[in-house]
Order: C-alpha cells, then structure tokens, then sequence
C-alpha cells in the first residue's frame, strides 16, 4: 500500500475544496430552481394542479383507406359522434347520469357498466359510454352541454365496410386488442381501448394501415371544457391500400355464390392477380367495428358452415376429378401413356377384390387421353394411375404448387394434402396399399387441396406452365397519393413438364365444355372458348346407383368446376367449389359461367385496368 | 479480527443518523407516492423498501466490519463479478417495458448496473492509488481505466439503460479528475468525444432520443416526455411553501406523475412538503456530500481517499442528476434519487456506499 507523500496531500486537499464548492454551487442551483417554481411560480402552479387544467387529449389517425383495383373504395371511414364521460368533471355522477339517460332515452344502467368497466383509468381520461350518435342526439347533448359538465361529444374516426359482406374474408375486420396482443405490441403506442386488425388485409396491413394518432396538449376549465390548445401533434393517417380486387367482378362473383356454401376465387393468370374472392357463409365486418354483441358472436362461431373460415384458403377438399389434370400431365411426361392410349370402359374396373367404378356406370368404351379428360372417364385414369404409382403423380402435384401454402396470405392458409408411400408409412404406420394409388388417381381418398391452389394449377394450365404467386395488393399509396409500395407479378417458376403436354390437356379442358358430351357444357359461353374441368369430391361413400333418391344435405358430394377463358388468349380464370353442391358438372359449371361471362366483359370493355 | 474498542468510540454516528433520516423520509414519502394506484394483492410497495432498508442496513454493517485495509483486495474480484452479472443480463435478463436490466433471482430481481456502480469505484480507486500521480502520460492515465471502463459501459448501454451509464461515466471522469489529468489527456478525451457523439446518437433508442431533443424544445414531444416535465413541474411549483401535506397531493394521488415511486418520488415530496421540507431533503443531501468529503481529506491512505471520493461523487451526481430532472433543468433520464426512489438494488447499493464510508471515516484514528 503507498502512503502519499506531502505534495500529493495538498494537491489532494485543493481538489476536494473545489469539489466542495462544486458541490455546493450544484446544490445551490437546485435551491434556487426550487425557489423559482415554489415561490416565485408557485400560485401559479397552484392553480394549474388544483384544476388539472392541462390534459391529453387523443387525436386519432384516420386508418388508411382500402380500395379495388380502380380505386373504388371497399373500405372508408365515417366520423362517428361518440358520447363520453370525465367523471373527476362531473360534480354529481348520479344525477347527471340520470339526466343524461332521460335526454337520449338510454337505460342509465348501461352508462353505469361502461363506468365500471372503466374503473382504474388514469384520472380525467374520458370514458365512451355510448357510440355513433344520430345529429337528432348530438344536437340533444350539446343544446343541454351547460348542465352536463364532465360529458363531451368526441368525433373519432370509425371504420365503414361500404359493402358490407362483400369480399369480407379477405378484407377481415377490426376488433378490440386482445391482452396478449397489447403485450406484445404496447411499444408500437397501443393501448387497451384501441381497435386493431383481427383478420384478413386488416390483420396482416395493420402496421401500414393503422397510421399514427396524434394528441394535443390542451387547457380546459374548470368543467372540463377546452380553453385553449398549448401544444399539438398532428396525426399521420394511415396508407392506402389498392386491393388487385375488381369490384364487379367481386359482385358477379358474390351473386354467383348467392346463400350457397362454398368459394369463388377469379384470378387474372397471366399475373397471379386476385380478381374476385368470396367465401360463403360470410359476416358483416360492420358488426365487429360497432361492437359485436355476444349473441351475434356466439351465432357467427356455433355456424356449423362456418363463416368466419375463408374458404378460398382455408377450406381443404378432395380435388375429385379435377386432379386427372395432375394423372395426366404425370402420365405423359413419364411415358407410361401417349395421346393414342386406349382403355376400355365398361363402367368399372377390377383390381383385386374390388371393383373401381367409373361414374358412368353405363361405360365409356374405348377412350383415348382427350376422351378420358373430356367425358371424366375414371376406369382410364384409374388404369393411368395404377401405371404410375401414387409418388410420381405426388410429384407432378408438387410441381403445380399442390400441398404447400400458395403465400397468398402470411396467416391462416392451409396446405392442403398431396399423399405419398413414405407420408403414409410415417402419418399411419401403414404402408400404401395399391387401391389407394386408385382412387389419388381420381383426385379422392387422402388428396386434399384447398380452391385456390386449384386455381393456381388451372392458372398455369392457361399460361402454358408459368406458376405466379396468388396476389391480393396491387399497391400501398401514402395518404397525399404518392406510391409507397407497388406488388409486381411474382413469377414462381416455369413448370418443367413439355409444351406438348400443356397444349393436349389444353385441348382437352377446351373440349370437356365445348364438346357434344364433354362434362361441363354448362359453362359453355359463346364466342368465349372456355376450357376447364369439371369434379365432385365425395363426402361419404354412397352406393353409386342409388338413383334419385334423397341424400341428406351434409352427405351430397361437394362440386367442383375450375376454368380459364378464352383458350388461345387466357385472360380470366377462376375457381368454384360448393360444398355439397352434387355433380360439379352441374351447379358448379353454372356458377362459374354466369361469372366468367360478366368478368370477361368487364375485362374486354377496360382492358386497361388489367 | 479482535474487536476493537475504539471503533464504537469513534463510530461515525453523525452519518449513519442522516442516512436514517432520509430513508425514513423515503419511506414515507413511497407510501404516499405508491398510495393512490395501489394494485391489491402483494406485498405494499412501502413494506418491500422496508425489507431492502433493512437487508441494507444488514450489508451496510457488513461492510463497515471489514477492515478497510483489506477492502482494496476485493476490487478485482468484485469488479469481474460484477461484469459477469452484466454479461449475464444480456441472454438471461428479465424485461421490463422494452429494457433487460433485471435477474431473476429466486422471486428477487437483482439489478446488476446498480452494483456495478460500486464496484468501478473500487477498481478505479485501487488503480489509481497505485499512481497517484496527476502528470500520468496518456496510456497509464487515460487509455487503461477507459478500457476497463469501456466493456460494462457498452453492456449497461444495451440493456438499455441510459440513466446508469450516465452515472458510471460520471464517476470515472470525477475520479479521473481527482487523480489529475494533463491539458493534453483532457484535450484528447474531449476530441474522442465529439467524434464519439453522432455515433452513440445512431445507437440510441427512438424513445431516449426523443427526451434528450425533447428537453431542448419540449415542443417535440407535448404527449411524453414533454408532458411528464409538465406534469412534475406543476406538482413541484403547486407544493409552493408549506405543501400540500403527507397523502394531499394532489398531482401525485391523482397519478399524474410517471414512475412516481422511482424516477419522480422528488416531485410527490416537493408537492407534499414544499419548499421548507425541499429545502430539509436538499440540506440533508449536501450534508452527505460535504461529510463524505471531509471523511475524504482525513483520510490517511491513496486508497480510501479515492473509494471516499468515489462513493461521495456517485451520490452527488445521483442526487444532482434525479432532481434536476424533476425541476426540468436536466433531461428526463431514469436515475434513482439515494435512498428516497424505490428499489431492492439502488437501496442496498447506496447503503453499501454508506457502509463503506463509515468504516473509513471510523478507522481513520486506528492506525
């Protein structure tokens, strides 16, 4: 240990008296700053903290407005007159609340429980307790203002869904942040009361919709009412986004479904862009903004069709017929047939102990590729099938996109199911029995997909083999109309199966509508050159040739019908499914038609746009 | 160790009295603070500054028992226990509203920044006794102890706490000055700083930015920041002369204050107790400073005048810093005020210092 010498304690001893006086002139500052706001200011200060005159007050960010692709709205705001409460204002709560409930023709009950529910607020916060007043009741409050201090009328942008039901699946709605959310999320300026996306583009643009509130620091008297603003941030709406959607289109589209269950999706192929998406049963996002009640709730989720699930994405069936595109193209692409391969049909095929019927139980006879496309045939595409083995058509599946999400959506979506051996062998704990390479061959059995990984597949039947990524977000705009973001075709890959094989499946498709027996006549447009594939996927195994009599609903096949137009020159395609809607070459066809036909005129007539 | 006679006859009583005054004060001045938003259920927020008083008090005794002479063998260990606790914050720390300072430890949350502070006063006196010399070329009087300080700095900065790192940088250029410094280290450390200044900005967090801007022009942030220095000035000036009176104020029963019972615990007493109970708090203050201080100049070796010295500045630039914020004279920057903030690890760090204090003060007539 060193000792100091005698220089050293005196250079010491002149540093710790400047200290001294450091420390002192430090504390002095603090006194006199203290004698400053105490004394000096300090009736001022009374006044203000006697009367909490100066407050926060929320100016809410208009949230961004969501448009079509021409720049329709889907979705505004309305500024809605909200009626709220400053109880620290309000001399006597009982009375004015009686008062107030007297002028509106409210039970006061309910201004009580929304009080209660906002039980340990920060003081002099204002409280809603009633939402979007009519002018009738605005006019009421505000002529009787005088009498009722501590009430004040607040104008807060509320979100409007102008078509309501329409495209709701994929707009989604606004609900109340839940505790997790707030949690995870109270660092980007959320708080309890706010609203927050809870599904769809609301959900997944939330941070570029949402904006940023502004606030302004203001004085108010004695009761509460502004007297002057000392300080102000403006709010920042939020951006704009342009949906891919067509409006028209989304209407054809939604008419088409009507109170059936089941999805429509339109997709421009050339680009991967969503025209049209609806889903049936839906719900009004309208309900949501306004505050579900809980038996409006309760109904929406006991739906046993339920209409909260977007269809389009979320909805997994057996593709049914629809899949002997997949067998097809896999069949030629291996060899194992060419265009001239004949089966014979006789209206079921045997193999081991079972018979593989054909859903023309009468037979086909002979058919060749375009005639087994064209007429459905099963016995041909079973025997295709058998041929081939379920992993090779797994294979070919995988190359259009089927069993893994499209990316379409970054929540929600479904993958759907494309079986193979070595899937079976680690999901089951069985091996892949042969028969069930039959029925993949058809599209049933274990295949699931969902409509629009359908589509997708369709879409790139018409493009010749280029896969797009399904798109919903044209572009993202900033308040003023400058371009913020624009969403460019994404271009996933080039198919690699052989022009030859595209165009006879092409040709094929174009025959299964505008062929003397093709299945689906029903979507036959004039001068349109449709082409698509009709398919039923089975709900329950019922006896073929059960004839006319009644199935109960829930046990109908579900119909497929998945097509693009015109042939040469694709411009439209689109997908429908309906959940027990029967044969697909039926119901299924008919729909799609009435809304291919609208959509390719709208498209011709402003070819622009697209 | 034999005990001695002399260290109870010579017991520095007068220090140990103030800093029981004013942890008194502290307590009941929380349980005002903490009063009106009171959560039901747990322990009240008083009662825990009780217990951390009392474990203090505990490590406070501790600490004046060991002869100071030995004192200077803990530093290195302490000091790299104290880096590992910062080193382990990062990965295991527990966050609290967008910063990880805390350790979970056992139904305890430690926070190891407040330790630190003590522990860079002991590496700092121990290196510095060595060369107690004001002429100290660049490298052994400035680059060393920057280096030792650099690393904890950096860990402290991205828990993130700017309020600590402030400190620790305080105490290391109070202590740096203390020991002297040629014209030319202060010119080269000035520049370092400058040139440090746009990168430290780049690093810090939006929402430290935005004090420091808002303090220049509260203009920027009327929601924030810029109303909490509204909001504490209003508390402090309405407490005018006499206060409002204990459980009377009016800004900090009413919650209008942020972090009452930490950062802002001065505002809820200048409201309450006004200028006269100010003008106590601030004098009893000043009497630790100016005591420690004295203890400093009385001091026999290199190492106790340095740990003396340490100890005063860390709590002169608490004191300094806390309730100049409050008075919006400084920017709005989380440091708790010495024993008056709630808190388990600034409460038994601070009577930690205390400790240390008496125990040079008492054997300064020993040897």
């Amino acid at each position: 240990m060193l000792l100091y010498d005698k220089d050293n304690k005196r250079e010491f001893k002149k540093k710790l008296f400047f200290s001294i006086v450091f420390a002192i002139v430090a504390f002095t500052i603090i006194l006199s700053r203290l004698w400053y706001l105490q004394i000096l200011q300090g009736k001022k200060f009374k006044s203000l903290s006697e009367n909490n005159r100066i407050r926060i007050v929320k100016i809410p960010a208009p949230r961004g407005i969501i448009f079509d692709r021409k720049g329709k709205s889907l979705v505004d705001n309305y500024p809605s007159f909200d009626l709220s409460i400053i109880p620290e204002d309000v001399n006597d709560l009982e009375s004015t609340i009686k008062e107030l409930s007297g002028l509106l023709n409210v039970n006061a009950d309910l201004f009580k429980a929304k009080l209660k529910e906002a039980q340990g607020n920060p003081p002099f916060k204002p409280i809603k307790v009633k939402t979007n007043l009519d002018y009738r009741e605005v006019a009421i409050v505000e002529t009787n203002k005088l009498y009722l201090p501590g009430i004040t009328i607040e104008i807060e942008p509320k979100r409007l869904y102008i078509f309501d039901k329409l495209a709701a699946h994929l707009i989604g709605y606004m609900g109340k942040i839940s505790e997790s959310q707030l949690k995870t999320r109270s660092s980007d300026g959320y708080n309890m009361v706010d609203l927050i996306g809870k599904y769809g583009i609301e959900h997944d643009y939330e941070s570029v919709l949402r904006g940023s509130n502004g606030g302004a620091q203001v004085e108010v008297d004695a009761v509460g009412r502004k007297v002057r603003v000392l300080r102000e941030l403006e709010p920042n709406p939020g951006e704009n986004i342009f949906l891919t959607i067509e409006l028209d289109i989304q209407k054809l589209a939604e008419k088409g479904l009507a109170d059936m269950i089941g999805t429509v999706i339109v997709m421009d192929p050339n680009n991967g862009e969503i025209l049209a998406l609806a889903s049936s049963p839906s719900f009004n996002p309208n309900m949501f903004s306004l505050g579900i009640s809980s038996k409006e709730w309760e109904a929406l989720v006991t739906n046993p069709y339920n209409p909260l699930a977007n269809k389009a994405i979320q909805g997994q069936y057996p593709p049914g017929s629809v899949y002997k595109i997949i067998t097809a193209i896999a069949g030629l692409e291996e060899k194992v047939i060419t265009p001239e391969t004949v089966f014979y049909c006789d209206g079921s095929y045997r193999f081991g102990r079972r018979a593989y019927r054909c859903w023309q139980k009468k037979g086909h006879g002979s058919v060749n590729l375009h005639r087994a496309l064209v007429e459905s045939c099963d016995v041909y595409f079973y025997q295709v099938g058998q041929r081939l083995g379920v992993d090779r058509i797994a294979y070919y599946s995988s190359l259009f996109g089927l069993g893994k999400p499209t990316g379409i959506s970054r929540t929600n979506e479904k993958r759907g199911l494309i079986p193979t051996s070595l899937w079976k062998l680690e999901a089951l704990k069985s091996p892949w029995q042969e028969g069930e390479t039959l029925s993949a061959a058809i599209g049933q059995g274990f295949v699931l997909v969902t409509p629009l990984q359908i589509l997708n597949l369709m879409s790139s039947i018409a493009t010749g083999g280029v896969l797009y990524r399904p798109q919903i977000v044209k572009k993202i705009e900033s308040p003023g109309g400058d371009i913020i973001k624009e969403f460019f075709p994404e271009k996933m890959k080039k198919i690699p199966v052989s022009d030859n094989s595209i165009k006879l499946i092409k040709d094929a498709l174009w025959g299964v509508v505008n062929e003397r027996l093709g299945t689906g006549w029903r979507a036959r447009i004039e001068g349109a050159d449709v082409a698509g594939k009709t398919g039923t996927a089975q709900v329950v195994g019922l006896p073929k040739d059960s004839g006319n009599e009644y199935v109960p609903f829930e046990h109908r096949d579900h119909a497929w019908f998945s097509a693009f137009a015109p042939k040469d020159k694709p411009k439209v395609a689109i997908v429908v499914l309906l959940e027990h809607g029967g044969h697909g070459g039926n119901k299924a066809a008919q729909v799609a038609r009435d809304i291919l036909k609208g959509a390719l005129k709208i498209i011709n007539n402003d070819s622009a746009s697209f | 160790m034999k005990f001695d006679r002399r260290l109870v006859s010579n017991f520095d009583w007068f220090l140990l009295l103030i800093t029981i005054i004013i942890a008194t004060i502290g307590i009941f001045n929380i349980y005002s603070a903490t009063f009106a938003g009171k959560e039901p259920g747990g322990m009240p927020i008083y009662l825990k500054q009780i217990c951390w008083i009392v474990v203090g008090i505990f490590v406070m005794f501790l600490s004046f028992c060991v002869d100071y002479r030995l004192l200077e063998r803990f530093a290195y260990p302490l000091f790299t226990v104290a880096v590992l606790l910062l080193i382990l914050v990062i990965p295991f720390g527990k966050s609290v509203s967008g910063s990880r300072r805390w350790l979970e430890l056992g139904g305890f949350s430690l926070q190891p920044s407040e330790f630190f502070k003590i522990a860079i006063i002991f590496i700092l006196s121990k290196y510095f006794s060595k060369y107690p010399n004001y002429n100290l070329g660049a490298i052994r009087g400035l680059l060393i102890p920057f280096l030792v300080l650099a690393l904890p700095v950096v860990l402290v900065l991205l828990q993130p706490d700017l309020g600590t790192a402030l400190i620790i940088i305080l105490i290391f250029l109070s202590l740096l000055l203390f020991n002297g410094i040629k014209m030319k280290n202060i010119l080269i450390m000035s520049s370092v700083f400058l040139a440090g200044l746009p990168l430290f900005w780049h690093y810090l967090k939006g929402y430290q930015k935005m004090r420091i801007l808002t303090f220049v022009n509260p203009d920027l942030d009327p929601l924030g920041s810029g109303y909490h220095i509204i909001q504490s000035k209003i508390a402090i000036g309405s407490g005018a002369f006499w206060g409002k009176g204990f459980l009377k104020g009016t800004q900090s029963q009413l919650l209008f204050l942020p972090e009452q019972h930490t950062d802002f615990v001065f505002s809820v007493f200048a409201e309450e107790w006004g200028f006269l109970g100010s003008l106590v708090v601030v004098s009893l203050y000043l009497l630790v400073v100016l005591w420690g201080f004295r203890i400093a100049s009385h001091s026999r070796e290199g190492f106790c005048t340095f740990l003396t010295f340490g100890i005063v500045s860390m709590f002169f630039w608490q004191i300094f810093i806390n309730i100049g914020m409050s008075l919006g004279i400084i920017p709005v920057v989380g440091v708790p005020l010495p024993l008056m903030s709630y808190g388990g690890s600034s409460t038994i760090s601070f009577l930690l210092g205390i400790g240390l204090l008496i125990n040079v003060s008492t054997r300064r007539f020993l040897f």
